[in-house]
């Protein structure tokens, strides 16, 4: 091995100095949370959770959730199948519109939902006729975070997909496989794991997300409040126990998906290698 | 031309089956998803005529939001480009007791749910919080000013800049850095003529990630900006107050203006960037 740059003088002085910026910027935060939900013991923890608007919240991120995070893998899935394994013109411009959604700002994300079915939408007047209700509904909710988290598991899997080429799909077609076998028998479980890696982000995107849901949602409480709305609320009326013991429940769902998402990185870092971090 | 033979020349052939099910879907999905709601986004502001959304864009109270969203981003994405790279060289250089446990803590602003990050930052940088309360001694406050909207937008960004920095840091290459030893350059030396110009693309691509997230950044900053109209109350926020005044052309133009915005500034970046390729040869 060649000898690199270290600056072993300074070693310790920079260590030292990334940690302490490191703890008072980004962990301290995470402490807080923890510190002001048990502010009054575990039975002032557990009262604001055992609130029916709480459960309700929870429930309704849960099913907000499991309608966004499937819909956006079976499309992470379809156009990591037909950008990597086919060659075709526009494909950056398809690249370009499926990483669009990151750069936007999440109240945009919601405001977009209002202008086409809001009650001044170009849809919504229509729609009110026929009797369904977009914003202000769980519809809503769904549609500004499924356009949140669209590029989570596609990113993941285009690069990855595209590295492994058609070979082993094109000898499995050859050899007389069907479609849905060569996709079932060989490309998913070349993928499995960064498929997994990307519905992981997706979903923690997906039960965290707030600005979106907030402006479409018109929280209202046990309807369409999500738990980080709920959060909110609480803390807007000056519940500070309550807002931080809901505010615990995301938190550990963050802590979670890093611990899962560094475990799957140390374990099938070969696997997902075309993975690329944010 | 190319597409005379349409469908044919338009993609290459394959063996492979599914092609047409697979985009299919992804192109409804898009256009459903992405496509007609930016749509919206980019003709509903003309409904004030040209007159309304430059008298829109030209209030007081939006340019001062504009002007704090753009400003704090741009402070913040700065003050992110040496500490990134001081997290990252510190990553990637050296082997201490707890590094693995530091790496997977970068990622923390992307895991944690932005109104918790709110709500926590502002329970720290209040004046009764462990920080605010010892900034309010020198006479600075934190919470509820531009100086905590900065603090927040500084919090979301580092990842950024950690993570587009520390692969390049990782790779960099050893024979470089050793050739520029054997001839005689100094560790200071090195680093100023060789290291920083290799890390300078991947630097410029993390804050102008951390740049874009936070021009858009809502949950974490709300709580912690105090939103006073003129002082710390920042875009997103008045896209969502034309809102509930049902301004709907006001809160699209408000939105594309930022929009656009955000694009200038990263495709701007984005050039410095290929002309520093260029030059560099890299």
């Amino acid at each position: 091995m060649k000898p690199r740059i270290e600056l072993p003088g300074l070693a310790p002085l920079l260590v030292l100095l990334a940690t302490a910026s490191m703890a008072l910027l980004i962990v301290m935060p995470l402490g807080m949370v923890f510190a002001e939900a048990f502010r009054n013991g575990i039975a002032g923890y557990l009262e604001p959770l055992r609130e029916p608007d709480a459960w309700a919240a929870i429930r309704l991120t849960l099913l907000v959730a499991a309608i966004s995070v499937p819909l956006n893998a079976v499309f992470g899935i379809a156009a990591a199948w037909s950008i990597a394994k086919f060659e075709f013109k526009g494909k950056s411009i398809l690249l370009a519109l499926i990483d669009l959604p990151f750069s936007i700002s999440p109240v945009i994300s919601g405001l977009v939902w209002v202008l086409l079915f809001g009650a001044q939408g170009w849809f919504g007047p229509m729609l009110e006729e026929a009797g369904i209700k977009v914003i202000f509904t769980t519809t809503g909710l769904v549609l500004a975070t499924i356009l949140v988290t669209l590029p989570f598991v596609a990113r993941e899997l285009i690069p990855l997909m595209q590295e492994q080429g058609t070979d082993e799909e094109a000898a499995a077609i050859t050899l007389g496989a069907g479609g849905l076998t060569t996709f079932f028998l060989v490309t998913l479980p070349n993928i499995r794991w960064a498929l997994l890696y990307g519905v992981l982000l997706c979903n923690a995107r997906a039960m965290g997300e707030f600005g979106a849901v907030s402006v479409v949602s018109g929280h209202i409480r046990g309807l369409t409040n999500t738990l980080p709305l709920h959060v909110e609320i609480l803390y807007n009326e000056y519940d500070f126990v309550g807002a931080f013991a809901a505010a615990s429940l995301l938190a550990t769902l963050g802590l979670v998906t890093l611990i899962v998402k560094t475990g799957l990185e140390l374990r099938y870092a070969g696997e997902m290698r075309a993975m690329r971090r944010h | 031309m190319a597409a005379s033979k349409g469908w044919g020349r338009w993609r290459e052939p394959s063996v492979l089956p599914g092609f047409g099910l697979a985009m299919g879907f992804t192109l409804v999905y898009l256009s459903v998803i992405v496509l007609i709601p930016l749509v919206a986004l980019a003709l509903r502001p003309w409904e004030l005529g040209i007159d309304g959304v430059a008298r829109t864009l030209s209030d007081p109270r939006v340019l001062a939001a504009l002007k704090l969203s753009f400003g704090a981003s741009a402070l913040a994405a700065a003050v992110n480009a040496p500490l990134g790279l001081l997290v990252a060289w510190v990553l990637t250089r050296y082997h201490f007791p707890g590094r693995r446990l530091l790496d997977a803590l970068v990622d923390l602003p992307f895991a944690l749910p932005t109104a918790v990050a709110g709500i926590a930052l502002t329970a720290i940088y209040a004046s009764n919080g462990p920080v605010g309360a010892l900034a309010d001694k020198v006479g600075l406050k934190t919470a509820f000013s531009p100086l905590g909207v900065f603090i927040a937008l500084l919090f979301i960004g580092l990842p950024f800049v950690v993570r587009s920095v520390q692969p390049v840091l990782e790779d960099f290459d050893r024979e470089v850095e050793e050739a520029a030893r054997t001839l005689g350059a100094t560790d200071l030396q090195r680093i100023v003529r060789v290291v920083l110009p290799g890390v300078l693309p991947a630097l410029l691509t993390g804050v102008g990630l951390a740049f874009a997230r936070a021009v858009g950044e809502y949950g974490s900053v709300i709580f912690i900006a105090g939103n006073l109209p003129m002082v710390s109350e920042i875009a997103p926020l008045l896209i969502i107050i034309k809102l509930e005044q049902y301004d709907y052309a006001g809160a699209a133009a408000v939105g594309l203006a930022m929009l656009l915005i955000s694009f200038g500034v990263l495709l701007a970046l984005n050039l410095v960037q290929t002309f520093l390729a260029r030059r560099g040869g890299r």
